[in-house]
């Protein structure tokens, strides 16, 4: 027995242990966002919001899920079934992989320290757009067709400045890994510098993860439910929790890259105050999205694509120059 | 057996393979988006995981869209799958497989002269690494290649004008 306990065995079983955790606490927070979206939206907007099943309403969730689970999960005949079974579990790996980099705290993390780091989220992100491509494409309905194809168009326009936003980050840090990027922001939380970055960044992460103003291609006064139109049952229930992920995960990376991730007053200190920092960062970008969803009207397909080229684009890259200027004139190159 | 190459070198060309003889449009590029994450993957051995991660973001994550989205925007139909039947026949995949398999054997020969080995290196590229090569040895390439580019770009703004 003692041959196979080794040290290295036992680590790693500590760091599954930690993933699975970590896991799992994303999951159960997305699935509690059922309730806070709903429940804030309706205190925002003057009524109750879900407030009947358990204290506050808390047992909506509960219920959400078993009708859910439940439901006959029907596959329409015209379908592709292939690629129709496909693009819900695309949707839910691809968000659920980005926590894989997210640092929680200094010790908890999948893999904060991976060497390719912020370029992971660019990659995920730019195959989670398959998921709702693919639900449109074999869907075989209009409504669906048209919800994938905004989706391809928006993603086209923002995934580029999204990039070059993150960009003024990492050269200020000098790596793309995200446990350096937060111990980089030791002495001032990069929103200051990288203000510009920050806004652009921001705007590309709300439409990542198909939240409203950005949720074109499920707009559902023009387009009944846009890509999942044709969805029910687990299937439509796995688009929906990558949705939620979505959020989590976009919040807790605004949270990493720009407002110093797990670091607050008296960390230093207190090692045991960094999850709550963490925490509460994260849940207040969740909030600010919940109400931007309550706040803002849709824009429309045009000008999303035209903000994202004519406006996002240049300021970013502004914001790029800027940062490459003071980094060289820091060095007295 | 180096096992983390040779698995998704299978899966690559397996995936490449299904890829040109799927019949379905949208299929064969589902199966072309697992190739060019096998190849990711290979270039994740070998060491190069900023190749590996551009070769997700540009190739699967970007290009490949592109191609979903013309997929998407010319509809087709049971009718294309019909054609692509028809175009692949042996008759008309014979010659160049052949052609390909004199090559492949050619190739075999020069990465592979007999007796040599080609260890995999651990050494780690990463992107610092690129940055320099493409800004100091490469830079010509580098300010050719991005003027091929902005002429694209003029070219493509000048056939969406508005007029």
């Amino acid at each position: 027995m003692s041959a196979l306990f080794t040290p290295q065995v036992i680590a790693a079983l500590i760091a599954m242990v930690k993933a699975i955790v970590i896991l799992l606490g994303v999951v159960i927070l997305a699935a509690m966002l059922i309730w806070v979206e709903r429940r804030l939206l309706g205190v925002w907007q003057d009524r109750y919001g879900p407030n009947r099943v358990g204290p506050f309403g808390l047992g909506q969730v509960v219920a959400d899920m078993i009708k859910i689970f439940f439901k006959e999960d029907w596959m329409p005949p015209f379908v592709d079934k292939p690629t129709f079974v496909i693009a819900p579990m695309v949707a839910m790996t691809t968000m659920m992989l980005g926590f894989v980099l997210v640092p929680v705290t200094p010790t908890w993390g999948v893999a904060p320290h991976l060497n390719v780091g912020i370029l992971l989220f660019f990659a995920l992100a730019g195959l989670a757009v398959y998921a709702v491509m693919l639900g449109g494409l074999s869907s075989n309905s209009k409504y669906a067709l048209l919800g994938g194809l905004r989706s391809a168009a928006q993603m086209l326009s923002y995934e580029v400045f999204m990039g070059v936003a993150a960009m003024g980050v990492v050269m200020c840090t000098g790596s793309f890994t995200l446990a350096d990027i937060v111990d980089a922001q030791k002495g001032c939380w990069f929103i200051v510098p990288q203000f510009l970055g920050f806004c652009t960044f921001s705007l590309a992460a709300i439409a990542t993860t198909h939240r409203h103003p950005f949720d074109l291609p499920e707009a559902e006064q023009e387009l009944a439910a846009g890509y999942h139109t044709e969805y029910s049952g687990m299937k439509f229930g796995m688009f929906f929790v990558a949705e939620y992920v979505g959020v989590v995960l976009v919040s807790a990376l605004l949270t990493t890259l720009y407002f110093g991730g797990w670091r607050g007053p008296f960390v230093d200190q207190l090692p045991w105050l960094a999850f709550p920092y963490f925490f509460v960062k994260t849940s207040i970008f969740i909030m600010l999205f919940i109400l931007l969803r309550g706040a803002l009207p849709r824009p429309r397909y045009d000008q999303v694509m035209d903000g994202g080229w004519k406006f996002c684009l240049p300021l970013a890259l502004l914001n790029l120059l800027g940062t490459g200027a003071y980094l060289l004139w820091k060095q007295g190159g | 057996m180096d096992l983390v190459f040779w698995i998704p070198a299978l899966v690559a060309i397996v995936a490449t393979l299904l890829a040109v003889t799927n019949y379905n449009p949208v299929h064969g590029l589902l199966y072309l988006i697992v190739s060019l994450l096998a190849v990711a993957l290979i270039f994740f051995r070998l060491g190069a995981p900023f190749a590996g991660i551009l070769e997700v973001i540009v190739y699967a994550g970007a290009i490949v869209v592109l191609f979903v989205f013309v997929v998407m925007m010319l509809n087709l139909g049971d009718a294309v799958v019909e054609q692509e039947k028809r175009w692949l026949k042996p008759r008309v995949w014979a010659g160049p497989a052949v052609l390909c398999g004199v090559l492949i054997v050619e190739l075999w020969r020069v990465v592979w002269p007999a007796g040599a080995t080609h260890p995999l290196s651990d050494a780690v590229i990463d992107a610092p690494h690129v940055g320099v090569a493409l800004f100091g040895p490469y830079l010509l390439a580098v300010e050719l290649a991005s003027m091929m580019l902005l002429a694209a770009l003029v070219a493509a703004f000048h056939l969406g004008r508005h007029d």
